[in-house]
């Protein structure tokens, strides 16, 4: 069962310390390989902590990545989130559509679990 | 065998320190300094320029223009459309590339006063905070020497001292944070008006004895305090002061006050040529110039030196500390507009603008730096500036000397600009001309002087060997843009308009004794106001590459 | 170069205490860290927040090689030797990185962009670039953050995460102050968060505007027609944004009645939908404020020194970021210049890359395009990009090994007073050898 939802990338603490304890070691993999789902989205669509999801954005880029369920109500059902890095650079679009900069944020994306 | 001796021979020198008027002389280098000629007549130079014909003087001083720090940076980094279409600045084997438009990018700022016979530059209005920031920009700023004024008359400390009626402290800190920013002088920009600003929408003073909130002080208070510290520390420049109510109409009121106001302390009025206008009640068609009024003050009064800041017709780029200014005029223009406020010390408006012939306003503005400078008995205390680039660029200083020096030009533009400049201006009925004596006082020799460089502005031994060397020319726009050849601390810089060695050039500072024991002062004002640590703010003399301290007198 | 000013106070034998340093993670370069060194390790980094003492502890001396070409040890002079070789063979040669290492070196990889003709482009592009488009189109009404510190009374963060990304802000800067003209400090404030996500920073706000994703435009144009009291449809309003009229309205009345206003402002505007349009709209509502109170806007800059690179960039080219020099001066045009584009298009066909690491943050085209060109990288640590690059250099830390200038998010430049050297050589050593074997070669 595949749903849409809009993705965020972002900083976070853990990904920041990440950068300066090293990109190769554990903590930063785990931080950057995480996608945030908001509980009432993971309860509908039968995820928990730690299963594989499926996430596809509108031009056909897709990765495969770990769930874990936000904080509380940190995160609005219908959005996903997930600290900058390899993962979520591989959705990003090489366009930037004359501004220099690319989609980085607020991607339509499809999620279905694998 | 090297002698080591460098010469200028046989140019027509023009000297006005030693009152040297257009006489047919040698001038001998060594070391980067002017120096006698050797007693021995076998010793040989071991370069020698044959000036025959040509017109020589010391290298150019501009005392007063924008070309560092965050608030010119700002105006580059605002203003891609300007330099489209500008000239290229190619990079060379030996120089870099860069822009022009109205805020030319350093590399090309420094070869374009060197092309054009200038080998010292003072950038007018730093706040403090920011002096790191000058002195890298000045790095990349090559062949001329440079300094900066360090802006006060917002500054908190500053005004609490007056307030607290506290001479003794108020001196001190001057004296520190001058050498703490390595900066050369006390600059005062619309005093108490920028502080107003920070506190209310449109906040600006309007007096010269208009409170200002918080801190109880008011302009007059503070322009007074200040100059008379700078004597105490007997600085080599005075004061440098941008008066309140730059370009109101009315303001000559403001600018006579203020010149009273300094008493018998030194007082260099900056771009007066803003400050002189007739009319009210901020009603742009009563504007008419009042230059003949201010020039007769300034004329009695030898405590006082300005300088013009001349408006010519064409795009530029306004640039000031003065916060409220910036957003008067970007409202005025309705174009885009940069302002930052700077803690503790001071503010900076950025607004794009276009001189018109057309206009009433501008056309009595470009007229009333030209009364300026045609009504001034002593030329010793008019020094030429465009403010550079608030009334246009620097390249236009040729411009102005062939304004000057050939009143047939100046009367065929007259005849360009709105008819009313001759009924609200007297520039109509000036005959006079400058001669080339008179212009090398007011490029070089007087700016020196106002400075209180000793080394600046003249070919005398002890000089620095910056001299130019000009191809006479009737068209002195021509004569002047284009040098025959420029020499900087005794090197060859540029050759018959291109640029040879681009050397760094100084950075000229004061560093005055004061009493240690302000810093402890100075570090809990720190400590509780600002969002940076009193040991990280000064400027260690090991940072900069290439200072000299220029002693107080 | 100059020298540091470190003061020794030893706090235990055997240790080296240096305060007042600076530290350069993120764009709030805190300049009143103090550090004890042990060893050539930070032990300790007093009022460091978590992401400065990661920067601190983790950046000690190794026993890396501080040159590798093609993955194998080999001499800083034959890494020089090959990189230029690299950028003087190309044809586009593109520079990309430098925010974060010392204006000093900043100013060297320009020089080499301009004598090898090449296009010189910084992090900026991908972080507040269309802020500088927006302030390049409508200017920009800014301050200090000693003024926010002194004056702000009502501080709204905008699309941005403070409380993640510049821990100590809140503390130093914008909320916990007490200033000249707000003595109680937090009491006297009032904090808005507008974002889409209730994220740390929005529970430590007064006020918070959960927005819909991609409705930051029309979020700004609404409080614009606001303050300007033009009638706006309230469905609409709710619609667009997720957000009730009256509640935009109560936040307008407030920015109003403040004495001293702020707007701080992350990715949220410059990554999404409309870009530089979203950057604008903020920086036009902050000017469109001034005729009522003063307010200020500050783009909440991310790395230690990408404020120096856009000033040092400017003040060398007249540009601030995306600028090609393949004619011999400068020409500027984000989109056609900047990076994501010069890789992603396929345009670059050799790269020097500074204390960035693009093989870790850009799209796949241009990752792509990066590992089919030979690059070479200069970072302190092992990142996705150096491991794939042709010549990695290692080079010391800058503010813990090496001095130098560095500008924080306001432009206010502070020097870095370094705790122990480095066996590396830094920024500053390898690109200047490079500009001069590139100089060489161009001759």
């Amino acid at each position: 069962m595949s749903e849409r939802f809009i993705l965020i990338p972002g900083r976070t603490s853990k990904q920041g310390c990440g950068v300066s304890e090293g990109k190769f070691d554990e903590s930063y993999q785990h931080e950057i390989n995480t996608l945030q789902v908001a509980p009432a989205d993971m309860k509908r669509m039968g995820l928990a902590n730690g299963d594989r999801v499926r996430v596809t954005t509108e031009s056909g880029r897709q990765i495969d990545v770990a769930v874990a369920a936000a904080t509380g109500d940190e995160l609005p059902p219908g959005l996903l989130f997930i600290a900058y890095g390899d993962l979520s650079s591989r959705l990003m679009d090489g366009e930037t559509h004359g501004s220099g900069m690319p989609t980085s944020k607020g991607f339509d994306v499809t999620m279905e679990k694998v | 065998m090297s002698s080591g001796f460098f010469k200028v021979a046989g140019g027509t020198v023009y000297d006005p320190v030693h009152g040297i008027n257009g006489e047919r002389r040698d001038i001998w280098i060594r070391d980067g300094k002017i120096v006698d000629a050797p007693p021995a007549p076998d010793v040989r130079p071991d370069k020698t320029i044959d000036a025959s014909g040509l017109v020589v003087m010391p290298g150019g001083v501009d005392m007063h223009c924008h070309i560092a720090g965050p608030k010119v940076n700002s105006a580059r980094k605002m203003r891609p459309e300007d330099k489209r279409k500008a000239e290229k600045v190619v990079r060379t084997a030996g120089t870099r590339s860069g822009t022009m438009g109205s805020v030319p990018s350093t590399f090309a700022t420094g070869y374009k006063y060197a092309g054009m016979g200038y080998t010292t530059a003072f950038d007018a209005a730093i706040p403090p905070l920011a002096a790191r920031h000058v002195h890298e920009e000045f790095e990349d700023t090559p062949c001329i020497d440079k300094g900066f004024f360090v802006l006060m008359g917002n500054n908190h400390f500053v005004m609490q001292s007056i307030q607290r009626k506290e001479p003794e402290r108020l001196r001190s800190f001057i004296a520190w944070l001058l050498g703490a920013a390595k900066g050369y002088t006390p600059k005062i920009v619309n005093p108490g008006g920028v502080e107003v600003w920070k506190q209310l929408p449109s906040g600006n003073v309007h007096g010269l004895d208009e409170n200002v909130e918080h801190f109880g002080v008011t302009a007059r208070q503070i322009i007074e305090q200040v100059a008379r510290a700078v004597e105490e520390l007997r600085l080599p420049h005075s004061v440098h002061l941008h008066c309140n109510n730059l370009g109101m109409p009315g303001n000559w009121r403001t600018t006579l006050e203020t010149m009273k106001t300094f008493g018998d302390s030194r007082g260099h009025l900056s771009h007066i040529q803003f400050h002189s206008y007739g009319g009210g009640d901020a009603d742009e068609t009563t504007f008419n110039s009042k230059a003949k009024e201010l020039v007769e003050y300034v004329d009695a009064h030898p405590n006082l030196t300005v300088d013009v800041g001349q408006v010519l017709f064409g795009e530029t780029t306004t640039m000031t500390a003065d916060g409220p200014l910036g957003y008067y005029l970007s409202n005025a223009f309705k174009s885009k507009w940069f302002s930052s406020d700077t803690e503790m010390e001071s503010g900076c408006g950025i607004a794009p603008i276009e001189y018109k012939n057309t206009s009433l306003v501008h056309s009595l503005q470009w007229a009333i730096g030209l009364e300026w400078y045609l009504l001034a008995k002593d030329p010793w205390r008019v020094v030429m500036s465009t403010d550079h680039p608030n009334g246009g660029s620097f390249l236009a200083y040729p411009q102005i000397i062939q304004l000057l020096m050939d009143r047939t030009y100046r009367h065929d533009m007259l005849k360009q600009v709105h008819p009313a400049v001759l009924e609200r201006s007297t520039l109509g009925d000036l005959t006079r001309e400058y001669s080339l004596y008179e212009i090398c006082i007011i490029t070089r020799s007087g700016p020196a002087r106002i400075l209180g460089l000793p080394n600046k502005g003249h070919l005398g031994p002890g000089a620095d060997a910056d001299i130019t060397i000009y191809t006479p020319n009737d068209d002195k726009t021509k004569m002047f843009e284009m040098p025959r050849a420029v020499i900087k601390s005794g090197v060859l810089i540029v050759d018959q308009g291109e640029i040879r060695e681009p050397l760094t050039g100084k950075l000229l500072y004061v560093a005055p004794e004061y009493d240690r024991g302000i810093e402890s002062d100075v570090a809990d004002w720190f400590e509780k106001y600002y969002s940076i640590r009193f040991r990280n703010y000064q400027v260690p003399l090991e940072y900069l590459h290439g200072a000299e301290e220029i002693p107080t007198t | 170069m100059s020298t540091p000013v470190a003061t020794t106070k030893p706090a235990e034998p055997g240790t080296t205490l240096i305060e007042d340093s600076t530290c350069t993670f993120c764009g709030c370069v805190c300049d009143d860290i103090d550090i004890t060194v042990k060893d050539n390790h930070i032990v300790d980094a007093k009022r460091a927040c978590v992401l400065g003492k990661a920067w601190f502890y983790n950046h000690h001396a190794d026993d890396r090689p501080s040159c590798l070409i093609e993955g194998q040890p080999a001499s800083v002079e034959a890494g020089v030797e090959r990189a230029a070789r690299i950028l003087t063979d190309a044809k586009y040669p593109i520079i990309y990185g430098l925010s974060d290492t010392t204006s000093e070196a900043q100013r060297v990889a320009v020089g080499i962009g301009d004598t090898i003709g090449g296009t010189v482009d910084t992090t900026t592009s991908v972080c507040h670039g269309p802020s500088g488009m927006a302030f390049q189109g409508v200017g920009e009404v800014t301050c200090t953050l000693g003024e926010i510190a002194n004056r702000g009374d009502l501080i709204i963060f905008w699309g941005g995460n403070p409380a993640e990304s510049h821990p100590r802000h809140f503390t130093k800067y914008s909320l916990m102050p007490k200033g000249m003209f707000v003595p109680n400090g937090r009491k006297d404030r009032t904090a808005v968060g507008v974002d889409v996500r209730k994220t740390k920073t929005a529970k430590a706000m007064d006020l918070f505007f959960q927005i819909k994703p991609r409705a930051d435009f029309e979020a700004l144009w609404t409080l614009r027609a606001l303050a300007k009291g033009i009638d706006i449809d309230p469905e609409q309003v709710k619609s667009d944004t997720g957000i009730e009229l009256a509640r935009w309205q109560d936040l307008m009345d407030r920015m109003k009645a403040a004495k001293f206003g702020v707007i701080l402002f992350g990715m949220g505007l410059t990554m999404t939908r409309g870009k530089h349009l979203n950057s604008e709209a903020l920086l036009c509502l902050v000017r469109d404020m001034n005729a009522y109170t003063r307010f200020v806007a500050k783009p909440m800059r991310g790395h230690g020194n990408v404020t120096g690179a856009d000033n040092v960039v400017t003040w060398q080219t007249g540009y601030p970021f995306g600028v090609n020099m393949s004619r011999g001066y400068p020409r500027f045009n984000p989109g056609e210049y900047t990076t994501s584009d010069t890789l992603a298009r396929g345009e670059a066909d050799a790269a020097l890359l500074i204390a960035c690491d693009p093989m870790a943050n850009f799209s796949q085209p241009a990752r792509e395009r990066l590992m089919a060109i030979p690059y070479i990288a200069l970072d302190p640590k092992d990142t996705p990009t150096t491991r794939a690059a042709t010549v990695a250099f290692t080079t010391a830390t800058y503010g813990i090994n090496t001095p130098g200038t560095v500008y924080r998010m306001d432009d206010v430049p502070i020097f870095l007073r370094p705790a122990f050297p480095s066996s590396h050589p830094s920024d500053f050593d390898v690109l200047s050898a490079i500009q001069r074997r590139v100089t060489e070669l161009k001759k």
